[in-house]
């Protein structure tokens, strides 16, 4: 089942068209890697599917975006309930500057949990999600900014867990995380897969490779190429793709 | 994929690996039964049954192929793959070798042997014994099992060249026994080279667990 699907997308900051109607879907329960070169659009086309280019001035997109087949940019879309089922983990850790503890319970007082055996629950439930739990489970009051910086990408993504996405975006999770960091925030996504859907977005091919079910090559804000990832691998159907993934160019 | 998931899929290939060696050996085992037995029927089945050998040989390849294309395996890991693909690539060809044994029964019709079957199937219960042992010492990562094995072949081809001396005597007494007993020599040929198959297999091993190409035993033949 196909969980977002894009059609004919386009997307322009300013007169600029930096997605050139993009037909794609991502099935559910898997991981979806976009590939591509600096600039290619990659970034542009994730946050799309959350909408946070709506908060950038002059931005606009044509064509649809479907998520469980209803249009994300219908006119009586809840933004904030949206970016709640497609949370988000960024490129660098961003914890807030508070504990442990708090950066997961931040996010579920704000929609209206207040019961502290609830709230203390649901960490421990993300923690452990994250694979994080067994790390910090004696330090949930220290500041998040005394945790490595993998420490730090797992609790941005337990946060994101713990207000139950359905899709989890990831925009280069690992490009500030040393290779044991980026090995276990990769464990830690196939782990996820059971119960989310992926989608990530790096310039990290192999990293595409190793974790992903299903792959897009985006050059030049074109979807160039999407299909199996062994395939994409093994046997690239367009000579584009190919040149990339060999290191022929990007 | 990364780490836990490449082990699961190695294992996996493994498993199916084995599989190909049991329809190998079984294949092996009935190629000669069915000369002893002079079962054409047999022997049809066996030939058509060796392409499902050959199709696994390709399933693994590919799934060997999508491993190192996408897991980029290094040291051990890259190995595996490499003995994974060598393997079952001589596993293909010892299926072919007793396809080969399925085709002279066939060749051979209803024509009399020359002589009761005594060595031959010697060499294929010798033959069948290294495939199997040597596949438990792929499983289990056991060069020096691996190494004895390949000494083996050495029985296998004093085998041969008994068939051999005794099979161009029965020649070179009666000249009308010359096609009926070079078809009994193509089928030892056949099994002496599924013998020195598994020396691949066995050296295989030996540089998944030492890293080292070792040339262990050079066959007669």
């Amino acid at each position: 089942m196909d969980k977002i699907v894009t059609k004919a997308l386009s997307l322009f900051y300013g007169e600029k068209r930096i997605l050139k109607e993009i037909d794609l879907k991502i099935p559910q329960n898997n991981i979806t890697a976009i590939i591509g070169p600096s600039g290619c659009g990659k970034s542009s086309l994730l946050r799309c599917m959350n909408r946070l280019n709506d908060l950038i001035p002059e931005s606009r997109i044509e064509g649809q975006i479907l998520f469980d087949g209803k249009d994300l940019y219908a006119e009586n879309t809840d933004v904030v309930e949206i970016r709640r089922r497609i949370g988000m983990v960024f490129q660098r850790p961003n914890p807030f500057p508070k504990s442990v503890y708090d950066n997961i319970a931040y996010g579920l007082r704000i929609n209206g949990i207040k019961n502290k055996k609830k709230l203390s629950e649901i960490v421990e439930k993300s923690l452990k999600d994250s694979g994080l739990w067994e790390e910090v489970k004696h330090q949930l009051n220290t500041s998040a900014m005394e945790l490595s910086g993998g420490q730090q990408q797992r609790l941005c993504i337990a946060r994101a867990l713990a207000i139950e996405p359905e899709v989890i975006l990831m925009d280069e999770p690992c490009s500030a995380l040393d290779p044991a960091g980026t090995f276990k925030i990769e464990e830690l996504m196939i782990k996820l897969k059971q119960q989310y859907t992926i989608i990530i977005v790096t310039h990290n091919m192999q990293q595409a490779a190793r974790v992903s079910d299903f792959t897009g090559f985006l050059y030049l804000g074109q979807l160039i190429e999407f299909g199996h990832t062994n395939q994409i691998f093994t046997i690239p159907e367009h000579k584009l793709t190919e040149n990339y993934i060999t290191g022929r160019f990007g | 994929m990364v780490r836990e998931a490449f082990r699961e899929n190695v294992k996996e290939l493994e498993q199916e690996l084995l599989s190909m060696g049991e329809m190998v050996t079984r294949a092996v085992t009935r190629s000669v039964e069915a000369l002893k037995s002079r079962d054409m029927d047999e022997a049809k089945r066996i030939i058509s049954e060796d392409l499902l050998i050959n199709k696994k040989r390709w399933d693994i390849e590919e799934k060997c192929i999508n491993l190192i294309a996408t897991q980029q395996p290094v040291a051990t890991d890259l190995r595996e793959i490499i003995a994974l693909l060598n393997i079952s690539t001589d596993l293909e060809r010892m299926g072919d070798h007793a396809e080969g044994i399925a085709k002279i029964v066939i060749m051979l019709g209803d024509e009399p042997l020359v002589k009761p079957l005594i060595d031959i199937p010697q060499m294929a219960g010798k033959a069948f014994g290294m495939i199997k042992r040597s596949l438990e010492a792929f499983v289990k990562r056991d060069a020096k099992t691996a190494r004895e094995i390949c000494h083996e072949d050495d029985e296998v081809d004093r085998l041969y060249d008994q068939v051999y001396r005794e099979l161009l005597s029965f020649m070179l007494e009666d000249p009308k026994t010359i096609t009926r007993a070079t078809y009994l020599m193509w089928a030892a040929h056949n099994l002496e080279r599924i013998a020195d198959r598994v020396t691949n297999i066995c050296e295989r091993i030996v540089f998944l667990v030492t890293g080292t190409m070792e040339e262990i035993s050079v066959s007669k033949y």
